[in-house]
Formats: C-alpha cells, sequence, structure tokens
C-alpha cells in the first residue's frame, strides 16, 4: 500500500493535540520537558477539564509554559509555584490547579513553600521535573545532583561532606498526611512516556475527587547541563539517576507503599 | 488476521533532531536527513516506510510532537 493512501485525516491516530500552542517549544532537542508538557496538556485535554484548569509556571527552564500550553496560566516568583496554586485553589476550589516546577525551583528555593502546602493537603497537583541540575542558568549543582555528578560550580564533583547528599523530595514529601498520591516517573522512551501520562492522569482525578497534594515526579535528562547527546544522556540517566531516584509509585491512596 | 500498516509525517521545522524516535522504533522505520531546516537541525524522516504499523512509539517520545501518525487495517 502506498504511503499517500495511508496519509489521509480519517486515519490519522496521533498528533499534537490543538490544547499546545504552535510556538517551538524553547527546550534543547530531546529534553524531557517537552513530552512531559504534552503528557500534561494531553491529559487535559482527554479529560476535557482546559476550561476548568489553571496552571502555575515557575522559574527556570519551563518558565515560559504559557506560551506552549493554551489553557490559563499565571507565573510564579521561583519556587513559590505551590503558594500561588494554594491560594488560586482555595479561591477557586471546583477548578483543577497544577503547577510545573523544576528541581531548583521545587527543591531547592522554594522548598518551604513545597513542604508546607503538601503538609497543608491543598489540593492541587504538583509536577516536578527532576534533572539533577539547574539546567536554565548554565548547569550549578542543584540539592538533587547526584554525589560524585560534575557540574559548574561543582568541578571536581559533588562532595557528601561539604555539599550534602542528593535530596529525596518525593519520598520526604510522601511522609506527610496531606499527600494523597506521589509517583516518580520517566519519560525517555514510549513505555515510560504512557506510565507517566497514566500517573499524571491520576492525580488529577485525585483534583476532581477533593483527595489533597498529587506529587508526580518526572525524572528527565539535561542534555546539555550534562554535556552529552540525548541518547546517551538518557543512558546516563538509566545507569546513574535511577539507582538513586528509583520509579514507581511511593504512595497511592493515601497509603504508603513498603519498598 | 488484519495487519495494521502505518506512515508517520514528521513535521521538518518543528523536529530538532533529538533521535530519540529511532531506538524506540522496533521495526527501525526511522532515520535522519543529511540535509537540515531552518534552524540547522537534521530532522526525522520514514527510510523504511513499508516497515511502519503505526503504534505511535515514536510520536509519544517526541518532546516536540513534530510527529503525526496514520494507520490503516489491511486484510493479511
Amino acid at each position: 500500500m502506498d504511503v499517500l493512501e495511508i496519509i489521509k485525516p480519517e486515519n490519522q491516530v496521533f498528533c499534537k493535540t490543538k490544547l499546545m500552542t504552535d510556538a517551538t517549544l524553547s527546550y534543547c532537542p530531546g529534553c524531557g520537558h517537552g513530552t512531559v508538557h504534552n503528557l500534561t496538556i494531553e491529559v487535559i485535554d482527554e479529560m476535557a477539564i482546559a476550561e476548568d484548569t489553571i496552571g502555575v509556571a515557575p522559574v527556570g527552564c519551563s518558565v515560559l509554559a504559557y506560551d506552549f500550553m493554551n489553557i490559563d496560566m499565571t507565573q510564579a516568583a521561583h519556587g513559590r509555584a505551590p503558594a500561588i496554586a494554594t491560594a488560586i485553589s482555595r479561591l477557586w476550589p471546583n477548578k483543577y490547579v497544577f503547577t510545573y516546577q523544576g528541581d531548583g525551583d521545587l527543591a531547592a528555593i522554594g522548598t518551604a513553600e513545597t513542604l508546607h502546602a503538601c503538609n497543608r493537603g491543598e489540593n492541587i497537583v504538583v509536577i516536578f521535573v527532576n534533572n539533577g541540575i539547574y539546567g536554565m542558568t548554565g548547569g550549578q549543582m542543584a540539592p538533587t545532583t547526584l554525589c560524585g555528578m560534575r557540574t559548574s560550580t561543582s568541578p571536581y564533583g559533588r562532595e557528601i561532606e561539604n555539599m550534602g547528599s542528593p535530596l529525596k523530595i518525593t519520598e520526604l514529601v510522601a511522609n506527610l498526611p496531606g499527600v494523597f498520591y506521589a509517583t516518580r516517573q520517566s519519560v525517555h522512551t514510549h513505555k515510560h512516556a504512557r506510565k507517566a501520562k497514566k500517573a499524571i492522569r491520576k492525580a488529577f482525578e485525585n483534583t476532581r475527587l477533593n483527595k489533597g497534594v498529587s506529587f508526580v515526579e518526572i525524572v528527565s535528562n539535561c542534555n546539555s547541563g550534562w554535556k552529552m547527546t540525548p541518547l546517551e544522556s538518557n543512558q546516563w540517566m538509566v545507569d546513574n539517576m535511577f539507582p538513586i531516584f528509583p520509579l514507581g509509585d511511593i504512595k497511592v491512596d493515601a497509603k504508603l507503599k513498603k519498598s | 488476521m488484519a495487519k495494521a500498516k502505518g506512515a508517520i509525517v514528521v513535521n521538518n521545522e518543528t523536529c530538532k533532531g533529538c533521535e530519540l524516535c529511532i531506538p524506540v522504533c522496533k521495526e527501525n522505520v526511522i532515520s535522519m536527513t543529511s540535509v537540515v531546516n531552518r534552524k540547522g537541525y537534521h530532522y526525522a524522516y520514514m527510510i523504511n516506510p513499508e516497515a511502519c504499523n503505526g503504534c505511535t512509539n515514536c510520536a509519544v517520545v517526541c518532546p516536540d510532537r513534530a510527529i503525526t501518525v496514520y494507520r490503516v487495517k489491511v486484510p493479511a
């Protein structure tokens, strides 16, 4: 069968969702941010809640998320997205509120806001993209940087003695009673991306049921910060990130999973 | 049993040539062009269009959603 016979509108099975704008994503080639943006918006599209969803963009690589997501968005000061989301979800209890944050935003500057919003059990979704580095500002060390990992501010590798250990924020917040769902996913292959989409869908459905914080961590690559090609960085992530940040559900339906 | 035949259309201008779609394609349909687009990236194309079964794996991992997938069922 000729390719041109297959390429017809009635045979289309997958395309970019209309809720993403036509603007080209500002991310580096192969960055997981683009996939996470699209999965989030596809979930919102499939649940038909675009009119009732308000997103909070952070400071970092994804600061321009409001340019790409064609839904109501606002932008918070560095790390303060959970505080803004708290206000929005309290003023409009029927809206779906989500924050989209990176590890420098959520795990460093916004640790206090994140922990307290999670502890209060606000009815929000937190999407946390963890790539172990400050990507936008030039690859500085973040709290989630692995031991021995070289960054521009730890050129000889991160040392535990004077720089501490990687912060496992998802395990940390999972212990708080306000958190209903905490999971860690990744988007580097089709299988992982489909699982991540299911996790994001579950998070938004928890918001519909007014259950509290749903915390979805996505372990992602930062190929330009790690100075690798996209495929090399994904392999490096599998070899080095996943042993420290193991994938899977940590808390489901307010019950901690035993590991 | 009906067999699925597929095809992909790559948006040449939004593809950034990250090559994430190549290893996830079990049928080895996708390769990178030798020419570049307006931004200087090599972009994906179907080097082996006969083998495509429209599984959408490439489109799901594409960070820029540059790939549109089409699929038809054909009698074996």
